[in-house]
């Protein structure tokens, strides 16, 4: 393979006065699924927005297909964390088509080319019918599919998912996993995806990128998500349990390493 | 009632006014800063008071007013718990600053009935002029900004990745917003500003009408509310501002009732 999707090299980014990532190196090839794991305050989100060219590293390179972070990126297809809806009478369709082009200045009108490139995204997640509806009827698993084609508008070769399975029932975890991955096939797109649980992306990820205490570990799931590793990067005793075919982090004490009160690194919110 | 000139003005001074209030107070009402307009005229109220007093016509003061608040609100820290509460602090003490400038002056209170329910029919062929001046002013700002500000708007997290320049706009937003707050005023006063920049925006929005055709709708909706103020004002005597004020929550309440009954 020629150029990585993603190279962070020796990067550091500092977010509140606290080094959030520090010194972290990882090279993700393209077409890779990498499953983004750690704790809440892990710097998931802030490892997002410094590829995302809006939280500047203090030190070190990011580089995209080769090319330096910078905002605006067209190649990056991005799906923040869900929060709460804004114009929710407005159609889904409406939301996705706000983001066509939406740094340019203008009239926000999309024109027939511009409708097209919204339906098909739209077609890609199988979503045609849902966004005829007003947003806040529409179930969280429902928006999340929106907001997938959303990602899709400017034909990115890199999608960063935030968390996209938050929040959603075990059965559309799985789901939705499984889409994404699909989709990430289908259209050679490399694609980080951050989540809380291992366990949906299970047989879907290529590679797990797992974050704590401000470093981070790339590697295949055998070789990240194991004791010896995972104890390593915390600096304390973490246990990895597979038991019924699923897998489980759990730190000293008892508690999955996954939950936020038992990041050792006691970092605060990213 | 067009025999007469000051009902001709009046009702193109309602146009004009009302076709800025609509788009903008559609975006107003889609980003929840309904309240900032709010606190906007009051600014404006204690610019036009001030102007007054100083012998200045009362709308250079109330648009001076509310822009710089307008900026100033823009440009201060962002999205906080606060922020509401300093929205509340700075409406308090214009309205303040204005009752003390009111003190001062001779003619208090037509003026301030005036400023504070507006006065439509008082519309002079130079503040005619200006309010037209004013009006394209904002429509150009606001078709320019519009894709970006609707995009950074529905999702201001994903625009920003996107290389939106949140903070500008919103500066860029408020300012507008002001514009027009200090437009609506002369029509509706300051108290009512609510009444053509909200009521109207907050029914077309309700209906779930697509964006442009949303923001179209919402200007035809505003004139028509003015327009259909000025004619009842007319026949029954009873203050424009009055009729505008309840034609807007008239319908928005028929928005509101249209739309149950139509997802039911």
């Amino acid at each position: 393979m020629s150029t990585p999707a993603v190279q962070v090299l020796h990067a550091t980014v500092v977010r509140g006065g606290q080094a959030v990532l520090q010194d972290v190196s990882f090279t993700v090839p393209r077409g890779s699924f990498v499953g983004v794991l750690g704790a809440n305050g892990a710097g998931k989100t802030t490892l997002f927005q410094a590829l995302l060219g809006l939280a500047p590293a203090q030190s070190g390179t990011l580089h995209i297909n080769g090319a330096p972070v910078h905002c605006g990126n067209a190649a990056v297809g991005y799906m923040p964390q869900m929060r709460k809806v804004v114009g929710g009478q407005l159609s889904g369709w409406s939301m996705v088509a706000a983001a066509l082009k939406g740094r340019k200045w203008g009239l926000p009108w999309c024109g027939r080319a511009g409708r097209a490139a919204v339906d098909a995204a739209l077609a890609a997640v199988d979503a045609q019918d849902l966004a005829r509806k007003p947003l806040e009827t529409l179930s969280g698993g429902q928006r999340q599919r929106l907001l997938l084609a959303q990602t899709l508008l400017d034909d990115p070769s890199l999608l960063l998912l935030d968390e996209p399975l938050a929040s959603l029932d075990p059965a559309r975890m799985r789901e939705t996993a499984l889409r994404i991955h699909s989709l990430a096939q289908s259209r050679n797109m490399t694609v980080l995806m951050s989540a809380h649980d291992i366990n949906p992306l299970m047989g879907v990820m290529d590679h797990v990128l797992y974050l704590a205490r401000g470093k981070a570990l790339l590697g295949t799931v055998d070789e990240v998500i194991t004791t010896e590793a995972l104890t390593a990067l915390y600096g304390a005793q973490v246990d990895v349990v597979r038991a019924g075919g699923r897998v489980f982090v759990v730190a000293e004490g008892g508690g999955s390493a996954l939950q936020p009160h038992d990041c050792p690194g006691g970092h605060s919110h990213a | 009632m067009l025999e007469y000139d000051f009902m001709r003005i009046a009702f193109v001074a309602a146009f004009w006014v009302g076709i800025v209030c609509g788009p903008v107070g559609w975006f107003l009402v889609l980003r929840g800063q309904t309240f900032a307009s709010h606190a906007l005229s009051h600014v404006g109220f204690a610019g036009a008071t001030g102007a007054l007093l100083l012998g200045f016509p009362p709308l250079a003061g109330l648009t001076s007013g509310a822009l710089l608040a307008g900026i100033l609100m823009g440009v201060a820290p962002e999205r906080t718990a606060g922020r509401d509460v300093m929205i509340g602090l700075v409406l308090s003490v214009a309205l303040g600053l204005g009752a003390l400038c009111l003190h001062f002056l001779t003619h208090a209170a037509s003026a301030a009935t005036a400023l504070l329910f507006g006065d439509i029919l008082g519309v002079s062929r130079t503040m005619l002029l200006w309010l037209v001046a004013l009006s394209v002013c904002c429509l150009g700002a606001l078709a320019f900004m519009g894709r970006p500000l609707l995009f950074a708007s529905l999702q201001p997290e994903l625009a920003a990745a996107k290389g939106v320049r949140l903070r500008v706009l919103d500066i860029a937003f408020l300012a507008l917003v002001a514009l027009a707050t200090a437009e609506c005023a002369q029509i509706t006063g300051i108290l009512l500003v609510f009444t053509l920049m909200v009521a109207p925006a907050a029914t077309v929005l309700r209906l779930g009408i697509a964006p442009l055709y949303g923001l179209a709708l919402a200007a035809c909706l505003a004139v028509a509310e003015a327009w259909g103020g000025l004619v009842l004002s007319w026949y029954t005597d009873a203050p424009t501002s009055f009729w505008i004020a309840l034609l807007g929550a008239l319908g928005f309440v028929g928005a509101c009732v249209s739309r149950r009954v139509t997802s039911a």
